[in-house]
């Protein structure tokens, strides 16, 4: 049976600075990062597919490019070069998503994707109410009908474990892991097809952990929803995804079913990763 | 040594810079057009925006009219009037409809305007994005993107904590159904105003350094969700105490006599000559 993934990436670049003649051909460099000019390669040459349902795990030690990509796809920052089709988009699926304009993009955002950042201050509106936080994506997808929101809300919030006379609070009242998760119902709000979650449960505690992660894998269950999840976090990924991309120094080194890399890592870097685990 | 100055006030090189501004904001509509916004002799934040305004497109043929929050009496309203007369000589009205250009502080007059007559409103903040949004930068690419949900969530955000939409003035509008802008701290009785006017509506920011404007016969949608309807204020049961007007807007006021609570139309002009009328036609029934 052959199936078309829903996100297909193609060579995606990044890189800051313009590069110089030692740096042309990535050689000469220590780790991502050119000594002579500057220049950081921060992602090389990504490729990937992402099917419909899946959970797509990205793991890499830090700085190795893992969210500069997410920034990519998710339309934060521009790409050097590279394509992404996405199936079901506002243009035709040979269509490279980057080159779309940036109203497209935006729509795209705000119909196709959900994102939930590290830091919950990049996904809220601190000083908005909760509700408020997560009607602003709903309005942004064109719903313009107040009680109807207030429902969708109502619910997602029940969904997150987010008691409702608390729903009219700002996020800033919020612990992290509230904060974290009225960030993943406002990105659940209008049912994007893919959604990104970078490295959702750093920085919370591990009971609070243990409950996202239930949310996550209960949402991805009922709802069908395909995820890129970045961690650096091996536990999360086991849990998690079902397949695994390896990233060092901003490229691909290794990708795989999640349990063959964890069990019969092939890479150097993705042996030491596995063995030093605590 | 006493040197002549200027027709009103500017150079002729400001006055230009300034209409070229203006005519770019006329060709797009409730788009905010920055200009060289130049030091006044009046405070930023007292009209500066509308006063540039006002001097760079007069004539000398010109009847001028100036109104702070609906009086045409109030200090800022007579300083502009006399800065304006001094350096242009042109004739004062209070008459609404005599007046060729009205520069007005949130309010627009009850007389309905004509397609002769440009009214010039005083902005103190033209950004209808910036309570959601502080860095101006971004604003403009939201506008550009015409991702107007800051604009939507602060209504939102309104219902959610007093039942309904709390704009007390500056409610937003959409123009020509593409710019969200801010129609300056006029009450929301004003907005349906705006719609389809006949007379050009210019829209000065002397502090933002911003111009913009609703030409005439452009639509004016103010923003409304489906089950929360746009709605003025509403004076049902209430009169003006002095002419007993209904259909305007009210200022609410306490006789500091009786200490009740008394009702007086905002548009003072507008009063006035509902109240000469009156006593023109007692003087014609009973001393004629």
């Amino acid at each position: 049976m052959h199936e078309e993934p829903l996100l297909k990436v193609r060579n995606l670049q990044k890189q800051f600075g313009d590069g110089c003649s030692r740096c042309k051909e990535r050689q000469n460099l220590e780790k991502n990062y050119c000594p002579n000019c500057g220049t950081v390669y921060a992602c090389h040459d990504i490729s990937f597919d992402l099917f419909a349902g899946e959970i797509l795990g990205i793991v890499g030690e830090s700085g190795s490019g893992k969210s500069t990509m997410m920034q990519c796809l998710y339309f934060d920052a521009e790409v050097t070069s590279g394509a992404a089709y996405i199936d079901g988009g506002p243009g035709s699926a040979e269509q490279n998503v980057f080159e779309l304009s940036s109203q497209q993009k935006r729509y795209i955002r705000n119909h196709q994707y959900g994102m939930v950042y590290q830091n919950p201050v990049h996904g809220l509106k601190m000083n908005f109410s909760s509700v408020g936080n997560i009607a602003e994506k709903l309005i942004a997808a064109g719903k313009r009908n107040v009680s109807e929101m207030e429902e969708t809300s109502k619910s997602l919030l029940q969904n997150v474990h987010i008691p409702l006379f608390r729903m009219k609070e700002e996020p800033r009242n919020f612990s992290g892991g509230m904060q974290q998760r009225v960030q993943i119902a406002k990105a659940l709000s209008n049912n994007p097809p893919i959604l990104f979650l970078d490295e959702v449960t750093t920085g919370l505690d591990l009971s609070v952990q243990a409950n996202v992660l239930d949310l996550i894998k209960k949402i991805q269950r009922e709802l069908g929803i395909s995820m890129i999840v970045v961690s650096h976090d091996l536990a999360v990924i086991r849990m998690l995804a079902d397949r695994t991309i390896v990233m060092l120094n901003g490229s691909i080194i290794e990708e795989g079913l999640t349990d063959q890399i964890l069990e019969d890592p092939q890479h150097a870097y993705t042996q030491q990763l596995v063995y030093s685990l605590l | 040594m006493k040197t002549k100055s200027h027709f009103a006030f500017f150079d002729e090189g400001s006055k230009k810079e300034i209409r070229r501004s203006i005519l770019k904001a006329i060709a797009i509509p409730g788009y905010q057009v920055p200009f060289a916004s130049r030091e006044m002799p009046i405070a930023r934040g007292w009209g500066t925006g509308g006063l540039q305004i006002t001097l760079s497109i007069i004539g000398k043929n010109d009847v001028l009219k100036v109104i702070d929050q609906g009086a045409d009496e109030s200090v800022n309203a007579v300083s502009i009037k006399k800065l304006v007369q001094s350096t242009t000589g042109v004739e004062l009205v209070e008459r609404t409809q005599e007046a060729s250009i009205i520069q007005s502080r949130h309010r627009i007059p009850e007389v309905p305007l004509t397609p002769e007559q440009i009214l010039v409103l005083q902005v103190p903040e033209p950004e209808p994005l910036r309570r959601v949004e502080k860095s101006a930068y971004k604003t403009k690419i939201l506008h550009s993107e015409n991702d107007y949900s800051g604009a939507w969530l602060m209504l939102f955000e309104q219902i959610m904590k007093y039942g309904r939409t709390a704009t007390g003035a500056d409610h937003p509008v959409y123009v020509n159904n593409r710019y969200v802008m801010a129609p300056s701290p006029i009450p929301r009785y004003d907005n349906p105003k705006m719609h389809q006017s006949e007379a050009l509506i210019l829209l000065g920011a002397g502090r933002e350094k911003k111009i913009y404007a609703i030409p005439p016969y452009t639509d004016v949608e103010s923003l409304a969700f489906d089950d929360y309807p746009f709605a003025v204020e509403t004076f049902t049961g209430k009169s003006c105490h002095l002419c007993g007007a209904e259909d305007v807007f009210l200022d609410e006021l306490v006789d500091p006599a009786t200490n009740e609570t008394i009702y007086q139309c905002n548009d003072t002009s507008y009063c006035i000559e509902r109240l000469n009328k009156k006593e023109e036609v007692e003087v014609e029934t009973s001393h004629a």
